[in-house]
């Protein structure tokens, strides 16, 4: 499955597509199949979304380790971890 | 320390309002990402793994208390509460709204700061030995001269787009205490027959490819400084790749044209710019030195030190340097806790810093490039005052240039070009060899770890230097030994195949191992594997 990720363009911060919007949290992003260039396209022309691409995911969760770091925040600072359970290693 | 002039304070609001309006027009929809991009690098503002990221320039890592509240306050206000001291003796702040930045940045101008040339193909800022001024061995203070070169370097339109970014570094003591043979140009102040000069090394980096800068000249009198710099930029600038990122540094040129033939061609374009006359007026340069004149030193020469606190006399014997100025120590202060993050300090530590420095250290700290902070002018009947303050804000690890005053960089917790992280396997480390005696034992031992090859965790120039790499998406670490940023400078090697991050943990404690079997009267760990090589330590650590 693809997901979308970008940075908001006012706060930086990560965001996922989740299909109507989007979400700091990836476990509310949705697959977007083969919709993402589109997708990506008119969010980042109506500057929803900066800085977007697409992700390889598994499970609803992204393969490579470092979307899996975006998605959890630092592992070094629980205190400003965005979801500290997202396991970074695969197993 | 400098103050600005009104031309530094109009140039640089100058640039804070033309950035608020280049930022109200991207978030309007005026301007697209691809053109806003490199107009907010060109101030520092950078897009991480998690957020945008600021970059702030410390010129030759020395602030005033003043200007480090502020940084505690852009921590605290823009930010989320913390910082991050790089090894380039700059600060990073990892959660900057693209909104705020222009009020942050005009808050920063107000204390005489910048982000200008953190980024970009430009003069990047100018390093310096972080006890300048105060060092016992140093043949003049290095700081007029990098101040100078800060102020020819400010917007010089012909060195605003080289081939890449550009590194100096300038120290004026035999002791290389800024890896000053590792950038692109390192100068050493040193004196001729009475007379003031430097000594000029170029073509030094490290990244994917690691090279040592050659000396080009071992005297440039301090009258032809600028131009003579000038020449070595401008043979850079016309020769150096622009075809291949990978091969566009200054060292790649040298090394592939020889340290000889550039030597030729930089005395040659030196000919000619010295007829340009952009060498500056004794009485400018005068003028520039009398801001960097030594504080009003006034402590009992003799003043006697207690050391019957035992936690006290480590600090001393581990983080206190002597002073040219009798009755006076060069404070460390370690930014490496055990549980800590390299770097990092709380906006409430870098207030205390800066109160402390306002007291104790005639309003001056300094940011080191091992990512830790200084008090440069420290009384000794003032010493217990300190260690007790920086107690109270646990900032006062006694374990500088020790095991677990390891350098990290930011790697994959912040960094998007990270492979794996470096911050926990910073943290394993330091843990591994908690105890401080062991430590003490151990000595001198200089451990320097990048989430990637651009090595901005100066691996290459470890004792024991860590390189995560990305092995079919799985972190991995590769060791490497024998490097040093020091005046005894060499580029570390590969002892073998990469370890996963507690694998790594038990590599470095096997090495110390061999060490200690193996270590001659005052050896440090560098030593001893430069006498004995590689041999046993890949034995033991790869032994099944
Ligand atoms: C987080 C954002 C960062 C990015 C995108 C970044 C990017 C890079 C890149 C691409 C290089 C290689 C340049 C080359 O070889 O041509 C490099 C080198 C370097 N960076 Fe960073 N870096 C970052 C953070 C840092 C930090 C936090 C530090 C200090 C701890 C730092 C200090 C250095 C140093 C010392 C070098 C090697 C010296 C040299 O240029 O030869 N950088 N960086
Ligand atoms: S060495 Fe690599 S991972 Fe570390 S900060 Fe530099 S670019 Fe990022």
């Amino acid at each position: 499955m693809k997901l979308l990720t970008g940075n908001d363009l006012k706060s930086g911060l990560v965001i996922w597509w989740t299909g109507d919007g989007w979400s700091p949290r990836v476990e509310g992003a949705v697959d977007a199949g083969d919709q993402g260039e589109s997708i990506l396209a008119v969010e980042e022309a109506a500057r929803r979304v900066n800085a977007s691409y697409i992700v390889d995911a598994e499970g609803g969760m992204p393969v490579h380790i470092k979307e899996r770091v975006r998605a959890a925040g630092p592992t070094v600072r629980a205190d400003l971890a965005v979801n500290p359970d997202i396991v970074i290693e695969k197993a | 320390m400098y103050k600005y002039d009104n031309y530094d304070q109009a140039m640089v609001d100058a640039r804070v309002q033309e950035f608020r309006g280049q930022v109200e027009r991207r978030l309007a929809g005026k301007i697209t990402e691809d053109q806003f991009k490199p107009l907010r690098l060109m101030n520092g503002l950078y897009l991480q793994l998690h957020a945008y990221m600021l970059r702030v320039a410390i010129p030759y890592g020395t602030l005033n208390s003043g200007q480090m509240h502020m940084l505690a306050h852009i921590a605290r206000k823009y930010d989320r509460g913390y910082g991050h001291f790089t090894t380039r003796q700059n600060i990073q702040y990892n959660w900057i709204k693209l909104e705020e930045c222009p009020d942050l940045l005009d808050e920063l101008a107000s204390v005489e700061m910048h982000a200008i040339q953190t980024s970009g193909n430009c003069i990047r800022n100018i390093s310096s030995d972080q006890y300048a001024g105060a060092a016992a061995d140093e043949v003049a203070d290095p700081r007029p001269w990098a101040e100078l070169l800060r102020q020819w370097s400010s917007f010089h339109p012909e060195f605003s787009y080289l081939p890449r970014k550009f590194k100096f570094a300038v120290i004026a003591a035999d002791e290389d205490r800024a890896a000053m043979r590792l950038h692109d140009i390192g100068i050493q102040l040193v004196k001729k027959d009475g007379v003031l000069g430097a000594k000029f090394f170029v073509g030094g980096g490290m990244g994917r490819t690691p090279m040592i800068g050659p000396e080009i000249r071992d005297f440039v009198p301090a009258e032809d400084l600028l131009s003579y710099t000038e020449a070595c930029l401008r043979v850079y600038n016309r020769y150096g790749r622009r075809d291949n990122m990978y091969k566009a540094r200054i060292k790649i040129l040298v090394h592939e044209i020889g340290a000889d033939e550039y030597r030729r061609q930089v005395e040659e374009e030196f000919a000619h710019v010295k007829t340009l006359g952009i060498d500056p007026p004794l009485a400018e340069f005068e003028r520039i030195t009398e801001y960097f004149a030594p504080p009003a030193f006034s402590a009992d020469a003799d003043a006697k030190l207690d050391r019957s606190d035992p936690d006290f006399a480590v600090w001393l014997d581990q983080n206190v340097k002597p002073h040219k100025q009798d009755g006076y120590s060069i404070v460390n202060i370690s930014l490496k806790p055990i549980e800590g993050i390299s770097g990092d300090a709380s906006a409430d530590q870098i207030d205390a810093m800066a109160d402390i420095a306002e007291r104790y250290s005639f309003d001056e700290l300094r940011v080191t490039h091992a990512q830790n902070i200084v008090l440069p002018h420290v009384a000794k009947r003032d010493l217990h005052a300190v260690w007790s303050a920086l107690r109270n804000e646990d900032l006062a690890d006694a374990n500088l240039d020790l095991i677990s005053d390891i350098i990290a960089c930011p790697g994959l917790d912040y960094c998007s070009l990270a492979n794996a992280r470096s911050i926990p396997v910073a943290q394993k480390i330091a843990k591994r060899f908690e105890n401080l005696d062991r430590q003490r034992d151990l000595g001198e031992l200089k451990l320097k770890i990048s989430g990637c090859i651009n090595a901005c965790g100066h691996h290459h120039a470890g004792h024991i230097g860590i390189l995560g790499v990305d092995r079919k998406g799985v972190e991995n670490y590769q060791l490497t030994f024998g490097g040093s940023g020091a005046e005894d400078v060499s580029v570390g090697k590969i002892i073998g195949p990469g370890f996963d991050e507690d694998g790594v943990v038990d590599a470095v404690e096997k090495a110390t191992e061999v060490y200690k079997e193996q270590r001659e009267d005052g050896e440090r760990f560098l030593d001893t594997y430069r006498r004995i090589g590689v041999a046993p330590f890949k034995e033991a650590i790869y032994a099944k």
